[in-house]
């Protein structure tokens, strides 16, 4: 026992040697300011830091690689490297290749698990740990809602990746945050014109629908947009998040008078439901004197990839597709192509703009500052980075742009060319009131911009 | 010392120190050089040892003395979590009736789990919990979304009205204990070095060294041995007459206890919560802590929530950007061939190194990394034993 007195002298000695340091004379300052001017993280010296904070483990994996080469690219054409991509196309032209405000781009890397539990840990670890400056990134709708949340709370800007609920710049919007991607309500009012015109006004509508936030907000999307057209909704139905086999949900919808299946599942939901229900045989009935038909609301190449051959025709919308032809797209996928050998995904387009913008509001509001940032963006006009004329709206900090429906391609020429724009909505026809119901109502508030320290 | 014999005061001396001095300890390199990679000593990752230091402590007391080994413990955590955060969005900020709060619900629901759960025993006993734990993940997720927030989880938003706390009208709520902001810190700055000290974690500090303590009490005392006697023999045990179910049971619900007490501190620290918490890989990763640290031993569990903890927040941000820096000195052919080898290790490959760790662990080190210590202290002479291993001589299981 009496040798164990070493450890604990040792351990005093320590102590004192630590009281010591302490009693030097040292600057003393809170946590998330130290010597900075007056917000969170200010850069100093000559670079700049940005936390890339996306799933490189979990079930968007996929998703999270794709984000990040976005982001590495963007780094790359901020500091001046590549052929530039879509700075060059941006109609805002303060971009020049030399970093932001004239700082070096840095970036961090965090992995999200999609969990907002490690999301949150990460997204911390990078404002406490490496004075990252800007967070950004993500691939579901809870992490973007907890992650926007902290930085609220940090006075960080968060830029959301891809998350499509109605709650990111709805009911959970916050002054720090903001989204590019389209939402929700975006869907349900860019698919039901088109629906209508392609399988009539009389339809009636089964729903299935994934047991979580984001499908309840898509559900509600697409029922009331549909209704509005004149479509009836037979029913919704409720599945389980981790089912695998929708046998079970199927075999009653053929029970029903229902003629169309929607499927507001994502991801490998919507893979293994689709090919379920394909198999039943839905698409070859007819209902009423009708052809069955099926729609997916939310569609994503990596989705339609893992359901094959069962995705030829059915419609859904989309954010962003690599086919499009304007300048902003044709640069983009030109520089990722280039760089990676295959043509981007819409979480890698979305991700790549949002940094972009960040970019371009910090170096027209001349300042990092949160609040500077956030008024540079807010009420935004810009051109030329692959939707056509876009606005980030004031009121909840929301992308307004065009949506595209598309629908599965009948004779795919490559595991990318899966899916065919059917049509452009305009901006006007998915646009809403700040205050809608779906959106929080008036109870939703942005709350006021937080700088931080 | 507070009733503990010379041997466990040390111990608890040494993991108070420990806890004390954490920002220096964990934040051994200077800013700026290549290896302030490997800081670990900001606030939210020294909270995130502690609070999970707790959690492992009180796991160990279920499963290190009963070998009743629980599949579903993140449910406790998540159900202390939630009690926590609406204590604060309804009653106050301050974060004490939230921690209580979060340590009597985490308790009930473990009394009703336990309960049912320890009807069985070995394996099925595990199934139960893992059933029991899904299920209120599920719940969670997506039923009880009024309650939950479902996918989105809940936070304090700038409509909490919490009664005892007057906040402005857009004002969002902070947790704080008597007006200390859980997330005000001071730095120092020693030359290059920079070291934070953070409230919230030395508030989730101290009350590790609470728990800490009450777990070297329960495994010094008389019912810490009959929970040992369940552990090696309960069959024998039910025939001398005692009935083994009220310490099983007491056992569960006081490990229940202490990760609703983790749950409400993590509520505290970051006031957020969601359902991946519950997640059943969160319960398997208070095992792997466990067994990682050292099952039985009283040191052992919070060595392994930290050692997983570092690994997850530190080696998942090392990306190939940096590798190429900390190589840059060499030719490139050479520098990118180890940045080829070493990539699969790093940012998303953390779980295959944390995997590779695990796996020498329980192969070479079947006591885990308090054993290590041991062989370590052994090795320096024959009667000096390390400090780490004070309570490792009661894991012989009797068999």
């Amino acid at each position: 026992m009496s040798k164990s007195n070493f450890t604990r002298r040792g351990l005093l000695k320590t102590s004192v040697a630590a009281g010591g340091a302490l009693a030097m004379p040292t600057i003393f300052s809170p946590s998330w300011a130290d010597g900075h001017a007056g917000f969170t993280n200010a850069p100093q010296g000559s670079t700049v830091t940005l936390g890339f904070n996306v799933p490189q483990s979990g079930p968007y994996a996929d998703e999270g690689a794709d984000e990040l080469r976005a982001y590495e690219l963007a780094v790359e054409h901020l500091n001046g490297g590549g052929d530039g991509g879509m700075i060059n196309t941006f109609s805002s032209k303060t971009l020049d290749g030399t970093g932001i405000l004239g700082k070096k781009v840095e970036y961090v890397t965090g992995d999200t698990q999609t969990k907002s539990d490690a999301a949150r840990a990460s997204a911390r670890s990078m404002i406490e740990k490496d004075g990252a400056v800007m967070i950004t990134g993500g691939s579901s709708s809870g992490v973007a809602v907890a992650v926007q949340a902290l930085c609220q709370e940090a006075g960080i800007i968060f830029m959301a990746g891809l998350t499509h609920s109605n709650d990111t710049t709805g009911k959970d919007r916050k002054a720090n945050g903001f989204r590019h991607f389209f939402n929700s309500y975006m869907s349900g009012a860019a698919l039901a014109p088109v629906l209508a015109n392609a399988y009539g006004k009389d339809r009636k509508a089964y729903h299935l629908t994934a047991d979580y936030n984001w499908g309840y907000t898509t559900e509600e999307a697409v029922t009331q947009a549909t209704e509005a057209v004149g479509w009836e909704t037979v029913n919704t139905v409720k599945t389980p998040l981790t089912q695998t086999d929708f046998s079970s949900y199927i075999a009653p919808v053929l029970q029903t008078d229902a003629d169309v299946l929607v499927l507001n599942h994502y991801g490998g939901n919507m893979v293994n439901s689709l090919t379920n229900a394909v198999q039943f045989g839905l698409r070859d009935k007819q209902v009423n004197g009708k052809n069955f038909e099926i729609v997916v609301p939310l569609y994503s190449r990596l989705m339609a990839r893992g359901a094959g051959a069962n995705v030829k025709g059915i419609f859904g919308s989309t954010n962003w597709h690599w086919s499009l032809t304007d300048e902003g797209s044709k640069a983009f996928v030109q520089s990722f192509g280039t760089k990676y050998g295959f043509p981007p995904s819409q979480a890698a387009h979305t991700c790549y703009v949002q940094t972009m913008l960040y970019a371009d509001a910090v170096n027209r509001a001349g300042s990092f500052n949160p609040c500077a940032v956030v008024e540079a963006l807010e009420g935004f006009e810009f051109d030329g980075l692959g939707n056509g004329p876009t606005l980030y709206r004031a009121e909840d900090h929301q992308c307004f742009k065009d949506v595209l429906v598309v629908k599965g391609k009948e004779n795919p020429t490559s595991e990318f060319d899966l899916l065919e724009i059917v049509e452009i909505t305009p901006r006007a026809q998915v646009e809403y009131a700040p205050d809608h119901p779906q959106m929080g109502g008036a109870a939703a508030t942005l709350g006021s911009c937080n700088p931080g320290a | 010392m507070f009733g503990l014999n010379s041997k466990d005061s040390t111990l608890l001396i040494l993991v108070a120190v420990l806890a004390l001095f954490a920002p220096f300890i964990l934040n051994p390199f200077p800013e700026g050089s290549a290896l302030a990679q490997f800081n670990a000593g900001y606030p939210d990752l020294m909270q995130r040892f502690v609070i999970f230091g707790i959690f492992a402590i009180g796991f160990n007391i279920l499963f290190g003395l009963t070998g009743y080994l629980s599949f579903g413990h993140a449910a406790f955590l998540g159900v202390g979590s939630y009690a926590a955060i609406w204590m604060m969005k309804l009653l106050t900020l301050n974060v004490i009736p939230a921690i209580i709060m979060a340590i009597i619900f985490a308790g009930i629901f473990a009394l009703v789990v336990g309960f049912i759960s320890l009807r069985r025993s070995g394996i099925y006993f595990s199934i139960l919990t893992l059933a029991f734990a899904q299920m209120s993940y599920a719940l969670a997720y997506s039923v009880l979304t009024p309650i939950t927030g479902g996918e989105t989880g809940l936070q304090l938003k700038a409509t909490d009205t919490p009664l005892l706390s007057n906040l402005g009208p857009t004002e969002i709520g902070r947790a704080n204990l008597f007006g200390l902001d859980m997330r005000t810190s001071y730095e120092l700055e020693l030359g290059t070095w920079l070291f934070t000290f953070n409230t919230g974690y030395y508030i989730a500090a101290v009350c590790m060294l609470i728990g800490f303590y009450v777990s070297i009490r329960i495994f010094r005392s008389p019912f810490g041995m009959m929970l040992r006697a369940v552990k090696s023999n309960q069959q024998r045990l039910n025939y001398t007459g005692l009935n083994s179910k009220p310490y099983t049971l007491a056992a569960f619900v006081i490990s229940g206890m202490y990760a609703g007490l983790a749950g409400g501190l993590m509520v505290a620290m970051d006031t957020q919560v969601g359902p991946e918490r519950m997640f059943w890989t969160a319960s398997g990763e208070v095992v792997l802590m466990t067994i990682l640290g050292g099952v039985g031993t009283l040191i052992g569990p919070v060595l392994g929530a930290g050692m997983i903890k570092y690994m997850e927040n530190i080696i998942s941000k090392i990306n190939d950007n940096i590798l190429h820096q900390w190589f840059a000195f060499m030719p490139d052919g050479i520098e990118d061939f180890l940045v080829t080898i070493i990539h699969p290790f790093i940012g998303k490959g953390w779980h295959l190194t944390l995997g590779i760790i695990f796996m020498l662990v329980v192969i070479f080190l079947p006591g885990g990394l308090v054993e290590g210590g041991q062989r370590i202290g052994r090795m320096f002479g024959s009667g000096k034993k390390a400090d780490a291993d004070t309570g490792a001589a009661d894991t012989k299981p009797a068999e």
